[in-house]
């Protein structure tokens, strides 16, 4: 098994060496890579990774040259001392328990967390001019990001890249989960990639299938990594991921084959000629040896196994820079065909998976509940739970309830940062025991708040969203998995740094939360101003007459009589 | 009341008694009617005044007034020297004397402008004569003795013998790299006229030329004197972003590589130090992928190659801008310089001029926004099968384009003198010292004329508008805009070019800051007719009862008088 991975991992060296024909290596390297996976619901999920690597002090004041790296990422970091930075713009919901466990989820909506380095003084003002330069970039509205909705969580969000201290005041953590994602910020994000949309993998990003889709995640991640073994000076790395989940039902009228045709109307002529690597992955762990359930063609030139998220998987791998694989015609065209289709029952349940939702009835009162599943048969873990609620839902602590199996369930840690009217949040992290194969509920009551009139969304009927909560776990391995060499493995296993063999890391979002509020009629302030000045009218009205006028008697009688005379003359 | 306002009815039975308490309560009722009336008028009127008003600090608006038509003075120190046997005998008694030319600018508005060279003579001291003892005029200008005034904006002249050697025969003065020129005396009678003639001319040509006045003052100046090709160079700002980007629109032909980091360093990094007075500057680079240009080029046959009109240049730009990237981190003003290597299909590409000829530097640029060059590969690197091409930039004559496109940007063009002005080489850096100067004082000038403007119009915006709300912080920037701009103009009379543009520049900040306060627009869209909602019915109801008594008291008042007319 291992033979023909060294052969390839030598193949790709050799290919990678020989395209820059000696002179001083070039300091910045980039990798572009897709991974193809069947779901185990029959979709299709499509996950693009593309890593530009700057040997180079990013920090360093004064003139900079960029080459792959992008000028205004690379601006911003030196500029506002960002130490690392994650960005996801995503539509959509990764549903982990038909779907299974994602190489990276992201919240619906848009999530932005920023590690800035210890010599900034003000945190708070870096984080807001930095939302609002990216909101820029990425055309987002993450310019909303305020202290409202911004965090800073103890435990839950550690530095994926290398870092000195892990001083939590330099994060900054927000989600806006009401963020609507669509082809305006897919277009500056194409623009980042230094091969833009004209050649290799990114030729597939075509907007119009990409949103066509039942999930859409595209996010920019950017962190120091260690240049080599040794690790004596630090390198960039800029990590742009695009991961889609295309309905293969609706895409490939009732069938569940597939092919990159289908599913994002165009096909691979070329690979991206600056990039020294370029794969395509195409998971066939489905296909047993015992029985070929599907098939993949072109056959590919090699295979790649791997522990992935804690199971064994085989790929088929297609390398693009190898004129071989473009030998049969001038594109490439992958199909993927079953033979026979598994059913979802058939399939395993990830270890973690959880749901939240909101409970309760009327206006006044209500529930929030986290439900979280471990499957795993005899493994018990501990998982860390992140909730944030905005401030117009009032927790109330001493209802908060961790059950299991019907008992209580303790937290072994446990912060909480109370909200502030109109000035921050609700921050609850707790690490939880989640004992084997049981079920977690996580429930604590609020209280509705009112809002002022005019701090009401445009459209406040439509009820207001509460962020995902946030599950980071290390979730056992199901086979024991070798350590890999972190630079030559491929892209998709490499985002989390990984500890020890016996498990791996796993961050999950759950859903959104759309809450209803108090909502007044918006043309009551008018009406308020119409009837106070008819009731002011009326009384002062009656009173100024009262005061003003003089009254007497009135002789009827005579006049009548005089009227009388007069007739009667 | 009506009723009761007809007295003496013939034949009215009412007892005394009756009718005298009629009268009291008929005057008790006017009296409380004439109490509303005051009370709405001396606590209402002020109540409702008060907490409807918007907030207005005082302004200097007199000042800002006077601004429009003020004189500015542009005061040139210039120190002529004159060395021994460069004027005849009798003039050389005369010296020390000042002498001061005043040249009116004519302008379309208000403002008057003024160039006033204040010219120094002195005989030339023992270091200065034994300067001109050199032989060439270079040598000459090395061994001179530091000048006491070598501030920004000052300028030495020094007159030499009518037969001196130093400059050629045909030359009348030379213009050197530094704050220096040399002119040749003359021994005729009323030399010192002539002379004086002669040293002006020199002096306006190193400093207050009409193409800097043009510069800086652009719509200002009538017609006629607006230099013909409107170059307009980039308007005046604290700072400025330089972004060198190669397209590479074909990486799968040609490896492009630029030494930019050299190139850089040695050539633009001196060359902007010189200019640093003017503002900062920050440099990047970027290499771009697949970036193409607009326009397809045409295919030559005659020369197999490709041609990109001049008309077609305009559409160049804008694809390639939206590559470009914006600037993230700063607000300054970006230059771009691109250098485009074209695709292998069309190459070797060159730019045509109006009239069809090659350009030589096969560069053009926009104003305001930067230059495109572009490099052609040595068609002789295709002689081979293996791809991509490595290239190789040659940033000597790139970077040779990028510069001379930057003066044009900045509104320094190479200077143009009359026949008999010998021009000194400029130092390595690229730029004559007299060269920034003469920058220095377009924008100054521009500097305050801006500032005029703003703040006039200002001014008039906030007095034609009365909703807008007026901040002490934007009050504050006012003044201090203000302060500054009088600042300026003093120490312009006064010939601290420096000084001058540092207080213009303050004043330009402080007013924009003032001009673009977000505050300013609060209340600016509060509509009329959501007032009147709000107020109609809360008036009319008050107004009107009042308005009626107070009419039907006054016609009463009138009526009694009239009566008692009648009774007299």
């Amino acid at each position: 098994m291992a033979a023909p991975l060294v052969l390839h991992l030598l193949l790709a060296l050799l290919l990678g060496s020989g395209g820059r024909s000696g002179a001083e290596p070039e300091r910045d390297s980039l990798r572009e890579e897709l991974v193809l996976t069947p779901l185990p619901s029959g979709d299709v999920s499509a996950t693009f990774q593309f890593r530009t690597r700057w040997d180079s002090e990013l920090q360093l004041e004064g003139v900079s040259h960029y080459r792959l790296f992008p000028k205004v990422l690379g601006q911003l970091i030196s500029k506002y001392s960002v130490q690392e930075l994650h960005l996801s713009l995503t539509q959509g919901f990764w549903r982990t328990r038909f779907w299974g466990q994602p190489f990276l989820q992201a919240p619906a909506g848009a999530e932005l967390w920023v590690w800035f380095q210890d010599s900034v003084v003000d945190v708070d003002k870096s984080w807001k001019e930095l939302s609002n330069i990216l909101s820029g970039i990425f055309c987002a509205s993450l310019n909303f990001i305020d202290s409202t909705n911004t965090v800073t969580p103890t435990a839950s969000f550690k530095p994926l890249g290398l870092a000195n201290g892990t001083n939590h005041h330099f994060l900054r953590y927000a989600v806006l989960p009401r963020e609507v994602v669509c082809t305006e910020n897919l277009t500056p994000w194409k623009k980042l990639l230094p091969c833009s949309s004209k050649a290799g993998l990114s030729v597939l990003l075509k907007a119009e299938r990409l949103f066509h889709t039942s999930y859409h995640s595209q996010a920019v991640h950017i962190r120091p990594v260690c240049r080599d073994a040794h690790c004596v000076s630090v390198s960039w790395e800029l990590r742009q991921t695009l991961t889609v989940v295309f309905d293969a039902f609706t895409t490939g009228q009732g069938k569940k084959d597939w092919s990159l045709f289908r599913m994002f109307s165009r096909t691979i002529t070329e690979a991206c000629p600056l990039a020294s690597q370029s794969h395509i992955y195409v998971d066939i762990s489905r296909n047993s040896q015992e029985n070929e359930t599907l098939e993949v063609s072109p056959p590919p030139t090699s295979t790649y196994q791997a522990v992935v998220l804690g199971d064994r998987r085989t790929y088929a791998v297609y390398d693009l820079l190898n004129p071989a694989t473009f030998s049969g015609s001038r594109s490439l065209n992958l199909q993927l065909r079953w033979k026979q289709f598994q059913d979802i029952g058939s399939q395993l349940v990830p270890f973690l998976h959880a749901q939240r939702y909101v409970s309760g009835y009327g206006l006044q009162k209500g529930e929030l509940s986290t439900v979280l599943h471990n499957t795993h048969p005899y493994r018990a873990f501990p998982v860390l739970l992140l909730e944030t609620v905005p401030w117009y839902l009032r927790l109330y602590v001493h209802t908060l309830a961790i059950t299991t199996k019907g008992k209580e369930n303790k937290p072994s840690y446990i912060h909480y940062q109370p909200a502030q009217d109109r000035l921050r949040p609700h921050l609850l992290e707790m690490l939880i025991q989640l004992p084997a194969n049981s079920v977690t509920k996580v429930s604590i009551q609020f209280e509705r708040a009112l809002l002022k009139w005019t701090e009401y969304t445009p459209d406040p009927n439509h009820g207001f969203y509460v962020s995902p909560s946030v599950l980071s776990a290390l979730v056992p391995n199901l086979v024991g998995a070798k350590p890999a060499n972190w630079e030559e493995s491929p892209l998709f296993s490499t985002m989390f740094p990984v500890s020890d063999s016996s498990s791996y890391f796993v961050r999950l979002y759950t859903e959104p939360l759309l809450v209803n509020l108090p909502t007044p009629d918006f043309s009551m302030p008018y009406n308020v101003i119409c009837l106070t000045c008819t009731v002011v009218a009326v009384c002062y009205g009656s009173f100024y007459n009262l005061l003003t006028r003089t009254f007497h008697l009135e002789e009827p009688k005579r006049s009548r009589l005089v009227r009388i005379a007069v007739k009667n003359k | 009341m009506r009723k009761s306002g007809l007295p003496w009815k013939p034949g009215s039975l009412q007892p005394a008694p009756r009718l005298a308490r009629r009268k009291t309560e008929k005057i008790r009722g006017k009296h409380a009617a004439l109490c509303f009336a005051t009370m709405a008028v001396m606590l209402g009127l002020p109540l409702w005044w008060k907490t409807t008003e918007t907030y207005r600090a005082a302004l200097p608006y007199s000042q800002i007034g006077h601004l429009d038509s003020m004189l500015l003075r542009l005061r040139v120190p210039v120190s002529v020297v004159f060395i021994q046997g460069s004027l005849p005998i009798v003039d050389q008694q005369k010296l020390p004397f000042t002498v001061v030319n005043e040249r009116d600018v004519p302008l379309k508005c208000k403002m008057k402008l003024k160039c006033r060279f204040q010219l120094a003579y002195r005989m030339a001291g023992s270091h200065e004569e034994k300067a001109f003892k050199k032989d060439t005029i270079e040598e000459a200008e090395a061994a001179l003795p530091l000048p006491k005034e070598d501030t920004l904006g000052s300028l030495n002249i020094f007159v030499i013998p009518e037969k001196s050697s130093l400059l050629p025969k045909d030359k009348m003065s030379y213009i050197g790299p530094k704050r220096t020129a040399f002119v040749r005396g003359t021994q005729v009678r009323q030399a010192l006229t002539v002379m004086g003639q002669r040293i002006l001319q020199v002096a306006q040509s190193m400093s207050l030329t009409d193409e800097v006045l043009a510069a800086a003052l652009g719509d200002r100046l009538p017609e006629d004197k607006v230099s013909l090709d409107k170059r307009r160079p980039l308007k005046s700002s604290l700072g400025y972003e330089i972004t060198f980007s190669l397209l590479n629109p074909d990486p799968k032909s040609h490896e492009v590589h630029w030494d930019i980091e050299g190139a850089v360093e040695n050539y633009v990094q001196p060359f902007l130090s010189l200019l640093s007075v003017v503002g900062n500057f920050s440099m990047d680079s970027q290499i771009l992928y697949y970036a193409m240009l607009g326009v397809t080029p045409r295919f030559d046959a005659a020369s197999s190659s490709y041609t990109l009109a001049a008309y077609s240049l305009p559409h160049v730009i804008n694809p390639v801008e939206a590559r470009l990237g914006s600037r993230a981190t700063s607000l300054y003003p970006v230059i771009n310089f691109l250098l485009y290597v074209p695709e292998r299909a069309h190459s070797p590409l060159y730019i045509q001029d109006k009239d069809g000829a090659r350009v030589a530097t096969n560069a053009f640029h926009s104003p305001r926004w930067g230059g495109i060059m572009v490099y052609n590969v040595d068609p002789s690197a295709y002689n081979t099968t293996k791809y991509p091409v490595k290239v190789d930039v040659d940033m000597v004559p790139v970077m040779e384009v990028f510069l001379s496109q930057m003066r044009l940007l900045f509104g320094i063009p190479p200077p143009q003198m009359p026949e008999n002005f010998l021009l000194g080489d400029p130092p390595r850096e690229g730029l004559r010292s007299w060269e920034v100067d003469r920058l220095v004082w377009a924008r100054t000038v521009e500097n305050v004329a801006t500032v005029v403007t703003t703040l006039t119009s200002l001014a008039e915006l906030l007095d034609k508008i009365g909703n807008i709300v007026i901040k002490d912080n934007v009050a504050s920037e006012v003044y201090r805009a203000v302060d500054a701009i009088q600042e300026a103009v003093v120490e312009l009379s006064a010939g601290n070019l420096e000084l001058a543009f540092r207080y213009s520049r303050e004043a330009v900040t402080s007013s924009e800051k003032a001009f673009f306060d977000p505050s300013l627009l609060h209340l600016l869209y509060f509509p009329d007719d959501q007032k009147f909602a709000i107020y109609i019915p809360l008036f009319l109801p008050m107004a009107v009862p009042i308005f009626l008594s107070m009419i039907k008291i006054i016609v009463e008042n009138q009526k009694a008088r009239k009566d008692i007319e009648k009774v007299d």
